[in-house]
Order: C-alpha cells, then sequence, then structure tokens
C-alpha cells in the first residue's frame, strides 16, 4: 500500500478521523444552534467553508509579515471582514435564510475553529497547504452540520429541505412529529449520540479514563 | 427598576447563553473538566460581559448608528455594518487591559486566571451579547444589566457542569462515551431543565 501524498491526506484527514467538531472540540457553538433545519445547516456550512479558506488563504499570503505579538488582533480582523462580506452576501440573496441565522452568520468571527485553523495551521504552512487543510475542516464540519441538521428536521418536522417525506398524522399519514426535536437539548443529546457511535467504530479516538478504580480482591485482606 | 430586575432574571435563567442559546460553548466544554477552572472562567465572564456590552453600546449609539454623525453635517450616514469589526476590537482591548490590570494590582487573581483571559477575546457568548444589544436596541442600563446577567448564567451553567462531571470522573461509562460524549449529554440534561425555566416568565 502506498502512502497517501500529503496534500492528500491534509484535505481528507479533518473530515472523519481528526473530524473538528468530533474530536476537537472547535466550532460547535453555531453547530447546534443552526441545525433546526437542513437548508440553515447547509448554508452555514457553506458560509463558514467560505470564510475559513479564504481567511487560511490571506493570512497564509501575510504570514511573514505579520509581527507575533499583535497577530491575534491581525488575524481577527482579517476573518471579521470576511464575515461582513458573506453577511451582506446572503442578506441580498438569500435573505429567508439570513433571517432565521440571525447573529450567527457574524459570530462565525469568534468562531474556534477559523481562529484555531488560522492560528495553528495558516500562520506556518504556505498558502495551497493551508487552504486545503482550511477546506478538509471546513468539509468535516459541513459534514457534522449536515448529519444534525437532516435528524433534527426529519424527526423535528418530518421534512427534509423543506420536502414532507414522512407524512403527518395529522394530515392522514402516521408520523407524529417529535417537537423535542426543535429544541435545544435534543441538538445535545444527537451530537453526544454521534461523538459515541464514532468512537466506537474508532477505538483509538476515545479518551482515556480519568480515574482507574484500584484492583478488588487482590490485595484485600 | 422592576423591568432591570426582570431583564437580569431573563438573561440569567431564560437565555441562558451556553444552555439555550448555544453560545460560548467551546470554552464552556473545554474549561469545566475541574471546578476551580471554572469558577475562574465564570468571574471572568461576568466581568468582561459587564464591562464589553455597556461599552459596545455607547460605541454603537455614538459612533455607528444611523444617524449618529448627523451633528457633522452628515443625518444619513448609516455605519452599522462596521459593528462587528467595531465590537471585536473593544472586546480584544477590554480584555488585553483587564489583563494588564489584574497582572499589575492582583497577581494572584491572575496566575488563578491563567491563559483564560486571553481566550475570551473569541468568545461566542461575549460578541452575541453585543449583538443581541444592538438588535434588541436596548439603553445603556439595560445593556449593562444585560450583559452582568447574561456573565451570571454562564457562570452559573459552568460551575454545575463542573461538579457534576467532578462526580461523572468517578463512573464506569462506555469507552466511547467518555470525555466529550457523556459532556454533551449532560449538557443536553441540564438544557432540559433550564427550558423549564422559560416556561415561568410572565407574559
Amino acid at each position: 500500500m502506498t502512502a497517501p501524498s500529503p496534500l492528500w491526506s491534509t484535505l481528507t484527514d479533518p473530515l472523519v478521523r481528526q473530524n473538528p467538531i468530533m474530536l476537537q472540540i472547535l466550532g460547535i457553538c453555531s453547530a447546534l444552534a443552526v441545525t433546526t433545519s437542513l437548508a440553515t445547516a447547509l448554508t452555514m456550512a457553506a458560509s463558514l467553508t467560505a470564510v475559513l479558506v479564504l481567511s487560511a488563504g490571506i493570512i497564509s499570503l501575510i504570514r511573514r509579515h505579520i509581527p507575533d505579538s499583535i497577530r491575534l488582533i491581525v488575524q481577527i480582523v482579517i476573518v471579521a471582514s470576511l464575515v461582513i462580506v458573506i453577511d451582506q452576501l446572503l442578506q441580498a440573496y438569500l435573505f429567508e435564510i439570513s433571517r432565521k441565522l440571525s447573529v450567527f452568520v457574524s459570530l462565525i468571527t469568534t468562531n474556534c475553529l477559523v481562529l484555531g485553523r488560522t492560528e495553528s495551521y495558516a500562520r506556518l504552512n504556505p498558502p495551497l497547504p493551508s487552504m486545503l487543510d482550511a477546506l478538509g475542516n471546513g468539509l468535516g464540519y459541513s459534514l457534522v452540520l449536515a448529519v444534525l441538521g437532516g435528524l433534527r428536521e426529519l424527526f423535528g418536522a418530518g421534512k427534509l429541505l423543506g420536502w414532507q417525506v414522512l407524512p403527518l398524522a395529522d394530515q392522514g399519514g402516521w408520523f407524529t412529529p417529535l417537537n423535542l426535536m426543535l429544541l435545544a437539548p435534543s441538538a445535545f443529546f444527537l451530537l453526544g449520540g454521534l461523538v459515541w457511535a464514532l468512537r466506537t467504530i474508532r477505538p483509538e479516538q476515545a479518551e482515556p479514563a480519568e480515574f482507574t478504580p484500584p484492583a478488588l480482591g487482590e490485595g484485600a485482606e | 427598576m422592576n423591568d432591570l430586575a426582570g431583564l437580569f432574571l431573563r438573561a440569567t435563567f431564560v437565555e441562558n447563553m451556553p444552555l439555550t442559546l448555544f453560545l460560548g460553548l467551546c470554552t464552556f466544554l473545554a474549561l469545566s473538566r475541574r471546578t476551580e477552572t471554572a469558577i475562574g472562567l465564570g468571574v471572568a465572564m461576568i466581568g468582561v460581559m459587564g464591562v464589553t456590552v455597556p461599552l459596545n453600546q455607547i460605541v454603537h449609539s455614538a459612533l455607528l448608528a444611523p444617524g449618529a454623525w448627523a451633528w457633522a453635517g452628515l443625518p444619513d450616514l448609516d455605519l452599522s455594518y462596521l459593528s462587528l469589526v467595531a465590537f471585536i476590537g473593544v472586546i480584544a482591548a477590554t480584555v488585553q487591559l483587564l489583563e494588564m490590570l489584574l497582572e499589575r494590582f492582583f497577581p494572584a487573581i491572575h496566575a488563578a486566571f491563567g491563559v483564560f483571559l486571553p481566550l475570551l477575546t473569541v468568545q461566542c457568548a461575549i460578541l452575541a451579547g453585543s449583538l443581541f444589544m444592538v438588535e434588541r436596541s436596548y439603553t445603556l442600563t439595560q445593556s449593562a444589566v444585560f450583559g452582568l446577567g447574561s456573565g451570571t448564567g454562564f457562570a452559573l451553567a459552568v460551575i454545575m457542569l463542573a461538579a457534576v462531571r467532578r462526580r461523572l470522573a468517578y463512573a464506569d461509562l462506555p469507552a466511547g462515551l467518555r470525555g466529550l460524549g457523556i459532556t454533551f449529554v449532560l449538557t443536553g440534561m441540564m438544557a432540559l431543565g433550564f427550558a423549564a425555566f422559560a416556561q415561568m416568565v410572565a407574559p
């Protein structure tokens, strides 16, 4: 088996093996709030991926010129400017969805995922790998958002992207919507379950136990 | 007066930042491993939110809101699209200033905060506090109360979660659920509890 080229693994690693949400606890804030329906989740995922790739490219291009002491402020200003552009674009072309997303598009600025990637990767690497790394992370984030958004919309309203997939009980079908799915707690439960499932499939990601009980029986008198 | 108390309680319980609005979850989950760090983070949140939300209210109403430059002969100027950059700047500056002041005058508290203070610059909850303030057009007093209330709510939630996680360290969990997984489930249960507060608000 030949080793995959480094660029390819830069792109694909964050999808499942190093998923930013599941493993690195980055960028969760927005992941949960916007996933009540698939359409908002996908819009959010696309906006975040765009901001991530562009900011990684820009910061990586000027990485030799940023003084170390003020690098956080420089990075945040670049990210914030990109977010403003995306926000204005959304308001111009997708007004309905942008109203549902409310402040969460602006909050991409403080999404730890963006700053985390620029700080730990784009600052130290040339533009091409940085943008690939950003794209991979953006896609990994989008994957989780799409799964969560799809599940919540399907079970919460019986719809997918606004289409009625499961016939509702009060319209002659059999499906009673689970209202809990549209509320805050279910997002946490689903994400917890997703993390559990992923770590059961890939046991090497499981965290070590914080406390190991002393072995009973052997030393007991 | 009564309104202000209601606003405080509302920001603390009903619109709890991490549990009902999912804001600031990154730090919420990452720093709730130990109770001491959770208390430090909570106090820092109260301080920073109590300062930055009113400050941003001043910045917004004096410089950025539509018509704010009317006295200079520019009544049509609307700079509100700059608010994001301005707010981030104010927050970063406040955090930096707070850190310098603490380091100079209260080194013990500064050491207790450790790395959390600079991290607060990129805390979604703090920025969201300022954005909500604009969206709901609070006055200066209201925004101060709102900032303090949101900070208190965050502190309450993170300290509670840390306390529960401390007990859980001794539980025998399935390997895949350990750490992050069970924390999500726990947060979900706490969110269920806080959802009950929403029912208690008088319309």
